[in-house]
């Protein structure tokens, strides 16, 4: 196998006695998307700052195309990076801040004229060559950043949460345009998001982070359906978590409520009479018993909403809460708060939080 | 409300008239050289002396390489500071404030005893290393005004992330406070060059005493042997300081705007 493009070995930082960044390690081949996911303070702009040259890893190394870059500084990396906060010069026109990396490098005016008409076309703001970014809204600026980014044609791309100061709609139709950009130069990029729906619908793979450290990397499917450990499921998606006892360990059956449940292979050396967190997607769950469906749990319906399209229903079992959505049918009703309910599930789908 | 309304006036009219009565009697007074009838006699007296036009110049030249000391000194000051050392802020405040505590006798008679034909640095040994030291007087007198104008420049544009976004792109420093920096806060830097212009143009005390031609012994010297004259120059001279002020005033509408305005 040929080796990574971007390989971040066992690298730590910490800040005096803080370490916010513990043993982190992560391959990254050619042209792939990977994003960063996680909470606040979990280490992922640290991460990415790192790679960057903003800040010295206080252990490991960090290797680009073969060339450790670990104690380069910034401006000798050759990587392309997009702020949160835009960071475009006031004092430049969009032309000249598209070409001021160009320009730094020493590229005649005429090569650096048509790089800079190029990459306006590719964000697909060729008339805005003039403005200021003043002129421009927060969409537009932050197009402008990227093209800025890309046009001294990195090795790597950094995008350090570039859409969060932006609302809802341009934030889809940014993230679908950053996506399209990439797969069409093939640069190589890393995202940092907290917002698990911006990382799961861009990225080839995500890596999840949670106290310094990468919980699971996986691609997006397996980060959803196959989480490694109880933050994994609990950050991505929305999740139900059911308490369930062993009852027969070698059989694979768990007690839940006062239900048994078959969970053949998947208690991985539990024992009899330990207490297990189940989980289950609110998609993996239909309410009444349904064809196909090999596991069902009663319970009474203490919660309905109604959401148009979709009605979001909550069924108290025993000590815990399930939520799950139901479609809208205008031929039935939704069901009402204090019904007595049964909700059936495929025991495949039910997942062993570690 | 209303009463409020008045008395907030008739503060205005009296502050007024505290600051403009005595100045329009002065330009009056300046007016008064030919006897019975107002003329510009003062101002041309005054403009036609040779030495008010030397020192006038002398001055002008001070001020101007005071300026360029005190961005030299000023911006990668106010800039590392904010960039890299803010705990330091403080610290670098409470000094720059000190030209405004100490009497420019006591920083002058120092530079005397430091710097006098005897000393290892005898800069007063001869008249380029007086000028050098009147020049370095006049950055320190200046300090409190030029660090404040950049400092204030400084906290409106988000100078760690310019500098991580200029970096990235190839830039060193050098470049970046060239480039990306100094044009941010050049109306800044500017309001803090026209403070340190009409500082040093009327300053006495250490031109004085470094024995320097300077404007500001002029116009003591004129004050204390002439009638009409003084009146003249001190219009003179405070026209040229609002001048300053008014350009500040000007420029600071050209300043780059802020472009981290979020959808």
């Amino acid at each position: 196998m040929a080796d990574p493009f971007l390989s971040i070995q066992h690298v730590r930082k910490s800040f005096g006695a803080t370490t916010v960044v513990e043993d982190f390690n992560l391959d990254v081949e050619r042209g792939e998307f990977v994003s960063f996911l996680g909470p606040s303070g979990c280490g992922k702009t640290t991460v990415l700052r790192m790679v960057a040259g903003f800040e010295e890893p206080s252990a490991g190394t960090i290797v680009v195309s073969g060339k450790d870059i670990t104690r380069l500084k910034p401006n000798q990396r050759n990587v392309g990076m997009v702020f949160q906060a835009y960071a475009l010069f006031p004092n430049l026109t969009v032309a000249q801040n598209i070409g001021f990396g160009l320009k730094v490098a020493g590229m005649p005016r005429a090569d650096i004229d048509a790089r800079v008409a190029e990459m306006l076309g590719i964000i697909k703001l060729p008339q805005m060559a003039d403005r200021y970014p003043y002129q421009l809204s927060g969409g537009q600026q932050q197009r402008i950043a990227l093209a800025r980014a890309i046009a001294p044609k990195p090795k790597l791309l950094l995008l350090d949460e570039p859409l969060s100061a932006l609302d809802a709609k341009v934030r889809v139709s940014l993230r679908e345009e950053i996506r399209s950009i990439q797969k069409k130069l093939g640069i190589t990029t890393i995202f940092v998001t907290h917002d698990q729906e911006e990382a799961l619908s861009i990225s080839d793979r995500i890596a999840v982070m949670y106290g310094g450290k990468a919980e699971q990397v996986g691609t997006p499917f397996e980060i959803y359906n196959r989480p490694a450990t109880k933050f994994v499921a609990n950050f991505v998606g929305t999740l139900n978590v059911l308490e369930g006892t062993v009852t027969d360990a070698a059989a694979g059956t768990v007690r839940v409520n006062s239900e048994q449940v078959s969970l053949k292979g998947k208690l991985n050396g539990s024992k009899s009479g330990d207490t297990l967190s189940l989980a289950l997607r609110p998609e993996a769950i239909s309410l009444g018993r349904q064809p196909g469906r090999d596991s069902s749990l009663s319970g009474e319906i203490s919660e309905v909403h109604f959401l148009g399209s979709v009605i979001r229903v909550r069924v108290g079992i025993g000590g815990n809460t399930v939520s799950l959505d139901t479609f809208n049918s205008p031929a039935t009703p939704p069901p009402a708060v204090g019904e007595k309910a049964e909700i059936s599930f495929s025991s495949s789908d039910m997942l062993v939080l570690h | 409300m209303k009463s409020g309304k008045f008395w907030a006036w008739v503060v205005f009219v009296v502050g007024a008239a505290y600051f403009f009565i005595p100045l329009m009697a002065t330009v009056e007074f300046s007016l008064r050289m030919r006897r019975g009838v107002h003329s510009f006699d003062a101002y041309q007296v005054v403009l036609g002396d040779a030495r008010f036009q030397s020192t006038f110049l002398f001055s002008v030249i001070a001020a101007l390489c005071t300026i360029i000391l005190g961005v030299l000194i000023v911006v990668p000051a106010a800039y590392w500071i904010r960039l890299r050392l803010p705990q330091l802020r403080p610290i670098v405040e409470f000094i720059t404030l000190l030209p405004l505590v100490i009497p420019a006798i006591v920083i002058v008679f120092g530079y005397i005893r430091m710097y006098g034909s005897n000393s290892p640095l005898p800069f007063l040994a001869s008249n380029w290393g007086a000028n050098a030291l009147l020049v370095i007087g006049y950055t320190t007198l200046s300090l409190p005004y030029m660090y404040r104008a950049v400092d204030t420049g400084l906290r409106t544009i988000d100078v760690r992330t310019l500098t991580e976004a200029a970096q990235i792109l190839g830039a060193g420093w050098g470049t970046i406070i060239t480039r990306v920096i100094l044009p941010n806060v050049l109306i800044a830097v500017l309001s803090g060059a026209f403070l340190t212009f009409a500082i040093v143009i009327g300053e006495f005390t250490m031109a004085s005493l470094l024995s320097r031609p300077a404007f500001g012994p002029y116009l003591q010297n004129i004050g204390a042997n002439r009638a009409y004259e003084p009146a003249a120059l001190a219009v003179i001279a405070f026209a040229i300081t609002w001048g300053c002020m008014s350009l500040i005033q000007i420029l600071s509408r050209f300043a780059p705007k802020s472009a981290n305005r979020p959808n």
